[in-house]
């Protein structure tokens, strides 16, 4: 590591450019994100589905061009160092040992044919340089970390014979075996029920600060974003449009996604005992995006020309960065309420 | 039943239902195990379980698409359970389902204008114009454009294929739906209009939907009931609103406290359940209470005996020991338990 590592952000994303090429020509599905994770921190990424989430995670570790991906621009600085463009080799060290993922499919990260001791302790031998013994003593600690009853005898078990939930926390354990400085968790409950969910977070929190890990989680769930993240960013149609620290991006979105996605969950016309607000439409595809704000033909208060021509520029607004050119005159309710209802041909879906 | 009124006779009943899987090697699998429950006319009940208990299983039997072992179902007058399956065709008009996969649930080899028609085709004997209108009346109520008819489902997003699969169980003007899971594939925002949509269709028809979700929210939301299962058993019934708001079973508890709430204040601070163990396997259920595994309260009774059903303040039943035995609740909500001290291990993180 140089001397720049002391200082610099455990991670720091700038302009980072994901390209796809498909049938319908060249598709960008990471749009110039930026983001800075510090050690210690939990920043959740969230957005429906088909944003841009997961590419943006694979991209950082070097694992997009693999699925046919391409970093068109853009930088990825782990502790002060660029990951992008190195070769694939040095990637394949710094994952796994400084940096490790929880993947959106389980089962693509843990192997139907070694036990998943085994798997663990691999992973511990490949990256420590530990030895057989010291291994697995490492791999049976790791899974007992993460609650699984009898660890030395479960160890010695494959992937199918544990549940949905047990898998997932073998996998966590996978994921911190070699006690990452980073950890990159893409939807790693989503599958879960919501009680075993609820134990899955409380593990991640609670690893996290015995680890003093950065957590970059990602999550279409903003329920769970309340109760995991100290930072958000939130990503529509390939861009952030919103980015805060948890309590002001709750209290008070910024954009009007982010407010129609809180005011569409159930949680939230339980709580406040009103009706649920649907958000029209359909998030847009990649290669059929919208002029303008990308977003305006599902805004309630788009107005033509000034949201519909120009693309919009993310800016800095109080604490935090927002990607609307109407987001001060919309904090006053009384204007945000006089609204007509959404432009020309935009009906519901 | 002693009432003299006739409307009071349920749409739907369910009584003692059994369904088992032969899961090979002599082993049996009891996916639903000893369940009942009624649907009264215009009525939704909500079934919410995690995965695995049992949910989908009681709505394919009955509609008898899965085999019940044992136990019986009404529609209505008819008992369902007594038919040969020659004579489930015209039940097939009277009762539907929605599933929860909106890609495999239509036929991509159809328009969307033939699949609304060919239940028409086959149940009816409306003529070619007559069909024609109830088609679009259909895709009206569901908020989709006319012109979609000759379009084939490839061509729509998850959640215009799921009002298409709605506006198609609904064409027949059915008794009962059943829908399982219909938004649990569905973005959020895309799940708010499904549901609003739902909320019309329940508002303007005499339907009796049983709606099946592991999302206890938004089964509030549809549900004038709810029923809570888990491995195979119902745990808990009542009016959806008490159930939320004062469960009457642990399980239900540790459902209600595993929803996050969107405010990261309350969130973090308030009172959770955070249950231990993991579910255990249906081949082998636990003797007694089925929760005692997992449950922060058990006692020695919930190994030894089944607990009863017992009658809950507010409306419906919860099967738990905790209102006759140990702190003797009497039909109370749990909550004051895990808010309290009244138990010496220590039950819920802050
Ligand atoms: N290998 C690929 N080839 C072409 N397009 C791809 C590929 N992988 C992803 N995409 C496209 O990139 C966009 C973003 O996908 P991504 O998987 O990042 O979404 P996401 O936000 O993670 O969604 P989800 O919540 O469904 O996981 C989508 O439009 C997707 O179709
Ligand atoms: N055809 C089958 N053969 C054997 N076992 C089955 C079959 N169908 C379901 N099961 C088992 O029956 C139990 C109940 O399954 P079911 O699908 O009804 O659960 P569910 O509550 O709908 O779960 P989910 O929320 O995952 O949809 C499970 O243990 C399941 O594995
Ligand atoms: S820029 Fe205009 S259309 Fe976009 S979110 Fe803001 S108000 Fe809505
Ligand atoms: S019967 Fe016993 S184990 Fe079962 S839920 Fe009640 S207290 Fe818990
Ligand atoms: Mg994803
Ligand atoms: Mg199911």
């Amino acid at each position: 590591m140089t001397t720049a590592s002391k200082q610099a952000p455990l991670l720091q994303v700038e302009d980072l450019t994901v390209q796809f090429p498909t049938p319908d020509g060249l598709i960008t599905v990471v749009d110039r994100v930026s983001f800075t994770l510090d050690a210690n921190r939990v920043l959740c990424i969230v957005g429906e589905s088909g944003s841009g989430k997961s590419v943006t995670a694979l991209s950082l570790v070097g694992l997009v061009q693999s699925r046919g991906g391409r970093i068109s621009a853009g930088s990825v600085r782990f502790a002060g160092e660029e990951l992008v463009g190195r070769a694939e080799k040095s990637l394949n060290t710094v994952r796994g040992r400084d940096i490790g993922f929880i993947f959106q499919e389980p089962m693509s990260s843990l192997n139907p044919a070694f036990t998943v001791g085994d798997q663990i302790a691999e992973v511990v031998r490949r990256h420590r340089k530990a030895s057989r013994r010291h291994a697995w003593a490492r791999a049976v600690e790791m899974l007992d970390r993460v609650g699984i009853a009898s660890a030395a005898q479960r160890a010695k078990d494959y992937p199918h014979h544990f549940s949905g939930g047990m898998r997932q926390r073998v996998m966590i354990a996978l994921a911190l075996a070699c006690d990452p400085k980073l950890l990159i968790a893409d939807e790693p409950t989503t599958a879960l029920d919501v009680t075993i969910q609820a134990r899955t977070l409380e593990l991640l929190k609670t690893l996290q600060r015995e680890q003093d890990m950065g957590v970059l989680f990602i999550t279409h769930d903003l329920g769970v974003v309340a109760d995991i993240a100290d930072d958000v960013v939130v990503m529509y149609a390939s861009q952030v449009v919103e980015q805060a620290p948890v309590r002001e991006l709750f209290r008070r979105p910024q954009h009007p996604y982010t407010a129609g996605l809180l005011a569409a969950m159930p949680q939230s016309a339980l709580e406040n005992n009103t009706p649920l607000v649907g958000i029209p439409g359909v998030v847009p595809q990649p290669h059929r995006l919208p002029s303008g704000c990308r977003f305006h033909p599902r805004c309630a208060h788009a107005q033509p020309g000034r949201c519909t021509t120009d693309p919009i520029q993310l800016r800095l607004l109080d604490r935090g960065l927002v990607r609307c050119v109407r987001a001060e005159e919309l904090r006053d309710p009384s204007a945000a309420q006089a609204e007509p209802a959404p432009i020309e041909g935009v009906t519901a879906q | 039943m002693t009432t003299t009124s006739e409307s009071r006779v349920p749409k739907l009943r369910v009584e003692d239902l059994e369904v088992t899987f032969d899961v090979g090697r002599g082993r049996k699998l009891h996916a639903v195990d000893g369940v009942s429950f009624h649907v009264d006319e215009g009525e939704t009940l909500g079934l919410v379980g995690e995965s695995g208990s049992g949910k989908s299983t009681t709505g394919m039997a009955v509609l008898r698409l899965a085999e019940p072992t044992s136990g019986r179902v009404y529609l209505g007058d008819t008992e369902v359970t007594g038919l040969r399956s020659r004579q489930l065709r015209p039940l097939r008009k009277r009762m539907q389902i929605v599933f929860q996969d909106p890609y495999s649930s239509l036929d991509p080899s159809m328009t969307i204008g033939q699949q609304l028609d060919e239940p028409l085709k086959v149940h009816t004997s409306l003529s070619k114009a007559e069909r024609r209108a109830r088609v679009d009346e259909a895709l009206d109520t569901v908020k989709l454009s006319r012109r979609y008819t000759s379009r084939y489902p490839n061509e729509f997003s998850g959640g215009q294929r799921q009002r298409i699969a709605i506006a198609r169980a609904m064409i027949l003007d059915p008794e009962l739906v059943v829908c399982d899971e219909p938004v649990s594939a569905l973005d959020v925002s895309t799940q708010s209009q499904i549901v609003n949509l739902l909320l019309g269709i329940q508002e303007q028809s005499r339907t009796s939907f049983l709606f099946i979700a592991h999302d206890l929210a938004v089964v509030r939301l549809v549900s004038a009931r709810t029923a809570v299962m888990y491995l195979g058993q119902l745990v808990e019934t009542g009016p959806s609103a008490r159930v939320y708001d004062a469960p009457a079973h642990p399980y239900t508890a540790a459902l209600n406290s595993a929803i996050p709430i969107p405010d990261p204040d309350r969130q973090r601070t308030r009172d959770r359940i955070v249950l231990g163990g993991d579910q255990p396997s249906p081949l082998t259920p636990p003797s007694g209470c089925r929760f005692r595994t997992r449950c922060p309260f058990a006692m020695e009774v919930c190994a030894e005996e089944a607990p009863p059903q017992y009658p809950i303040d507010g409306g419906g039943y919860a099967a738990c020991h905790l209102h006759t035995h140990g702190p003797q609740l009497r039909g109370a909500s749990v909550l004051p338990l895990i808010h309290g001290d009244h138990l010496t291990t220590p039950l819920v993180s802050r």
